[in-house]
């Protein structure tokens, strides 16, 4: 494969055509911020925390489904950047009912978390506390939408790693979630094969374990990882 | 000249208090520097003129709260949102998803349909505060300073905080110092 030669934050780096700007920026040690993004399945550029900069394209482009090309100059931070992902965090928290103190994910959230480090003390928007239900029809895992960010991860993962197909998402905008089936309550979904791998890839406190309550909700993401390192490396590789 | 120092709690457990409380020795230091010149803590009844400094805890509930929350705001130059109750809204403002009549529904539900003996809600004008409409958290009411998220902020983010403004510097918190919950 052709090798690309580009500059992330002003350091020049070699890359291999057909990789994306997320991928090359963290072989090179740069951070960029990433919410749906899950190693092991295809990026889909849905949270918008990744946007980039790159000289001469007006907008932002994700970095996680953006592909290197040759003389690319991309910068990861600046106070454009800066001021978007912020504004994007908050108007993630404003959208649904995101109540760290009493949420099963308090202190494992990836969503929490990218707030404190971008500096979110507190959110400008109006909070629209929808009305969202949870399901906890499912023997084994619960879904809270009141924490959902449609991520699409765990849809993600159902279809590409478990290939069952459970998870989709119905509805537009804001009124989008995440169903099981078509539409049923996730304990009658005949399709579900109850492996768990969604709520492994699960960022927040949406989908999670019964019987955790708060703050306990810690995911084990390696049984994930061993999947996919196997997938891609031939490896089986365990703990 | 001693700095007045005010804290209030308005919708919320008063757990922001309690880690208030949990600054344990530096509160000798700050007894030192500051005149508390009301709190819940002080026997003091009305929110008085000039304060330099009030910490709020608590989210926008009812009457009262938005009374004094307006009282706050025209007598303190700075204001900090102390908690995720007054930062967020936080648990008090999680009937806001019940909807339109959701003060209403939330009374029914605590004390008639929950309760054993006399169900009514309580009704004494001047005494107990209606409901608002809905819970909103302090800055959406009135301008507000600075920020000190967490349910409740650990004693060493209080005291960083109030240890720059009484420096006299802006506050400057980041990282984990702005974890919610």
């Amino acid at each position: 494969m052709a090798a690309k030669t580009l500059t992330i934050d002003g350091k020049q780096i070699t890359a291999e055509e057909g990789a994306t700007v997320l991928q090359v920026a963290r072989e090179a040690g740069v951070n960029i911020p990433t919410l749906c993004h899950l190693e092991g399945v295809y990026d889909v550029g849905a949270c918008r925390l990744c946007l980039v900069e790159v000289a001469g394209v007006a907008k932002l482009l994700p970095a996680c489904t953006t592909k290197v090309a040759e003389g690319m100059d991309i910068k990861t931070d600046s106070e454009r950047l800066r001021k978007y992902r912020r504004m994007t965090l908050e108007l993630l928290f404003a959208e649904r009912n995101h109540v760290c103190a009493v949420c099963v994910s308090n202190g494992h959230c990836e969503l929490q978390t990218l707030a404190y480090s971008q500096g979110m003390e507190h959110v400008r928007y109006d909070y629209t506390f929808p009305k969202w239900n949870v399901d906890t029809t499912h023997r084994l895992f619960g879904m809270d939408h009141n924490r959902c960010v449609l991520c699409s991860r765990c849809v993600r993962v159902c279809w590409h790693i478990e290939g069952a197909g459970t998870k989709n998402v119905s509805g537009r905008g804001s009124l989008s979630k995440i169903i099981t089936d078509l539409n049923q309550p996730w304990g009658q979904a005949a399709s579900c094969t109850e492996c768990g791998k969604c709520v492994m890839a699960c960022p927040t406190g949406a989908l999670f374990n019964k019987g955790v309550t708060v703050g306990e909700m810690e995911r084990d993401r390696d049984k994930l990882e061993f999947i996919v390192t196997a997938r891609e490396k031939k490896q089986w590789i365990a703990e | 000249m001693k700095i007045r120092l005010a804290t209030v709690w308005l919708g919320g457990c008063s757990g922001c208090h309690m880690s208030f409380l949990d600054l344990d020795e530096f509160l000798i230091d700050l007894a030192d520097a500051v005149d508390l010149v009301y709190s819940p803590v002080v026997d003091v009844k009305d929110y008085p003129e000039n304060v330099d400094l009030c910490l709020i805890e608590g989210a926008v509930c009812n009457e009262d709260n938005l009374e004094i929350l307006h009282k706050i705001r025209a007598r303190t130059k700075v204001l900090v949102s102390f908690g995720d109750c007054a930062v967020t809204g936080n648990v008090p403002a999680m009937r806001n998803q019940f909807g339109i009549d959701n003060a209403e529904n939330v009374l029914q539900r605590a004390y008639v349909e929950n309760a054993q003996n006399n169900p009514s809600v309580p009704k004494a004008d001047g005494i107990v505060p209606q409901l608002l409409a809905n819970v909103v958290p302090v800055h959406e009411v009135v301008h507000v300073e600075y920020f000190l998220p967490g349910c409740p902020p650990p004693a060493a983010r209080i005291k960083s905080l109030v240890a720059q403004l009484l420096a006299g510097t802006a506050p400057k918190q980041e990282g984990e110092q702005l974890k919610f919950g």
